[in-house]
């Protein structure tokens, strides 16, 4: 078997003036030194925040008509669509004769969500929306199952689509 | 015993009592605002701004409550001890360390004299020193009691019956042999020009003289390294080498014996910064200015004294931290060479040459000082 040969480029050979340490240690000194008055780079978090992309997606929201009813007809193809199998939607007969079907209840499990944005794009009506509120934290895995309720009270930060 | 002799007893025991408080502050008491300028140090070196949240009452003071959090923190945890470990040594060392270096420091003057005039018979004054104890033979003992610290980190390692103990308080022994004898050379020079060991006098004689650092600017540069690796610092840290043998000596201690260790290293920080700028930063003096003359109220004397010591204090420990956060870690047996093949001749070089200067040109030097007043003490 050939060897193959590999050639690698050592550093130089350090110069008296270096290897005498101290001259280049003070020069470690000061490069350390400007660093202490520099900008940094820290972020406090809930403070400030970081800017995040316009287009970003997080919480969903149920978006509603003018009266306050849910634009959702319960056709189920967010539920469909959802890669996660997040949404769980229980259809009821509507009122409305002009609208057959409403969700009796619509829940999102956020611990499965995967944020995809599948169910905007597969509704029709425009009733569900991906938000740019990402705050989701919690101390408890329970309180990660959003209803109805809480889905349509998500606050509207609309992300610029493209 | 007269009244007047009990007066003086009285004012002689208050004068080292406060004296004492004064030492304790400045040791004990300087470890939390250390811990803070450490952690806030090495951030804003790392352009991160460091604990700046922990608050009273939303009173944050740029993180300085931290210290009290982290002491609290300390204090609650459980206190474990090895079952094989030394009981009595176990327990005896981290008492070690913190008396070791608060010894050291008794020996350090942090201020002009003060004068206190009696009325009655004779002596009408007396002269209190801001020094705990103006042993004549000062220095030797501070570099005693200061490598105190070796016993403690070897005692503790030893008796925490665990590997990475020993092997870090093996390494501080042989760190120790290898720098201590150059921390002495390196002071001989001093001793030499200004003729004594005794602190206080080599104060007063940088007064009347230059600055030691201007005479033994050789000497100044190996104290300063032999400081660093004997407080057991980053460039230095062979004893503990977190990145290699746990925690070294410490890997067994917890809870408060755990903080007395880490006590005693940041109070040998400021003892190490007090005998540097005692020792080659003229100590309470402003150079060219005498400031027992500038100010004429002996107490604001002392106080401005006091605080010029302590500014260059500040300095020094400010530097540790600096040089803690731009040098990389030296190998162990890269302190080896630097402290048997670098520093210990450049020690003897330096010792050599002090000694010629000072047989040949040291007379002309004090009279030559004498004769001018600008510098007279």
């Amino acid at each position: 078997m050939k060897r193959k040969i590999i050639n690698i480029s050592r550093p130089r050979q350090m110069t008296l003036w270096e290897r005498a340490y101290l001259p280049e240690a003070v020069r470690g000194l000061y490069t350390t030194l400007r660093h202490v008055f520099m900008k940094k780079v820290t972020v406090e978090y809930p403070d400030e925040e970081m800017p995040i992309h316009e287009n970003f997606r997080a919480l969903h929201r149920l978006n509603t008509d003018d009266d306050g009813n849910l634009l959702c007809v319960a056709c189920m193809l967010c539920a469909t669509v959802c890669p996660a199998n997040c949404i769980t939607i229980v259809a009821g007969e509507s009122d409305d004769p002009d609208i057959e079907k409403y969700p009796v209840s619509y829940d999102i499990d956020m611990g499965r969500c995967i944020f995809c944005g599948f169910c905007e794009e597969a509704c029709p009506k425009a009733a569900i929306e991906l938000t740019k509120n990402y705050r989701l934290a919690d101390y408890d895995k329970s309180t990660f199952k959003y209803d109805k309720e809480q889905l349509s009270n998500t606050p509207i930060t609309r992300r610029k689509k493209e | 015993m007269t009244s007047n002799e009990i007066i003086k007893i009285v004012i002689i025991v208050a004068a080292t009592l406060a004296k004492i408080g004064v030492i304790m502050t400045l040791t004990l008491g300087m470890v939390p605002i250390l811990t803070w300028l450490e952690r806030r140090g090495a951030a804003f070196i790392q352009d991160r701004l460091g604990p700046n949240r922990t608050s009273i009452f939303g009173i944050a003071l740029f993180g300085l409550i931290q210290p009290i959090a982290d002491a609290v923190k300390l204090i609650f945890k459980e206190d474990v001890q090895p079952r094989n470990a030394d009981k009595f040594l176990f327990n005896f060392a981290p008492m070690l360390i913190v008396f070791g270096v608060l010894i050291t420091f008794s020996v350090i003057p942090f201020g002009p004299d003060i004068v206190i005039e009696l009325t009655g018979e004779d002596p009408k004054t007396i002269t209190i020193p801001l020094q705990l104890a103006d042993i004549n033979a000062g220095m030797i003992f501070a570099l005693a009691f200061s490598s105190f610290a070796t016993y403690a980190i070897l005692l503790g390692g030893w008796a925490s019956n665990n590997k990475y103990s020993i092997l870090g308080a093996l390494r501080s022994s042989a760190q120790m042999i290898s720098y201590e004898i150059t921390m002495g050379l390196s002071l001989i020079g001093l001793f030499m020009m200004f003729k004594t060991v005794s602190i206080n006098e080599i104060v007063i004689g940088q007064g009347q003289f230059l600055w030691g650092i201007v005479w033994q600017p050789v000497g100044f540069i190996l104290f300063l390294v032999t400081a660093m690796i004997e407080s057991n610092r980053v460039p230095f840290d062979m004893p503990e080498a977190d990145s290699e043998i746990v925690a070294g000596f410490h890997t067994e201690y917890s809870s408060m014996k755990f903080a007395m260790y880490f006590m005693g290293e940041y109070a040998a920080m400021v003892v190490l910064s007090g005998l540097i700028v005692t020792l080659f930063l003229g100590g309470w003096q402003l150079p060219f200015v005498d400031i027992t003359e500038l100010v004429k109220n002996q107490y604001l004397c002392a106080l401005l004294g006091f605080s010029i010591f302590f500014g260059k204090v500040l300095f020094f420990l400010w530097f540790f931290v600096w040089t803690r956060w731009t040098f990389p870690r030296f190998r162990f047996d890269q302190i080896m060479n630097l402290g048997w093949k670098i520093l210990f001749p450049l020690g003897l070089v330096n010792l050599l040459v002090t000694a010629l200067f000072v047989l040949l040109y040291w007379d002309k030097v004090e009279s030559f000082f004498n004769n001018i007043s600008f510098f007279a003490g």
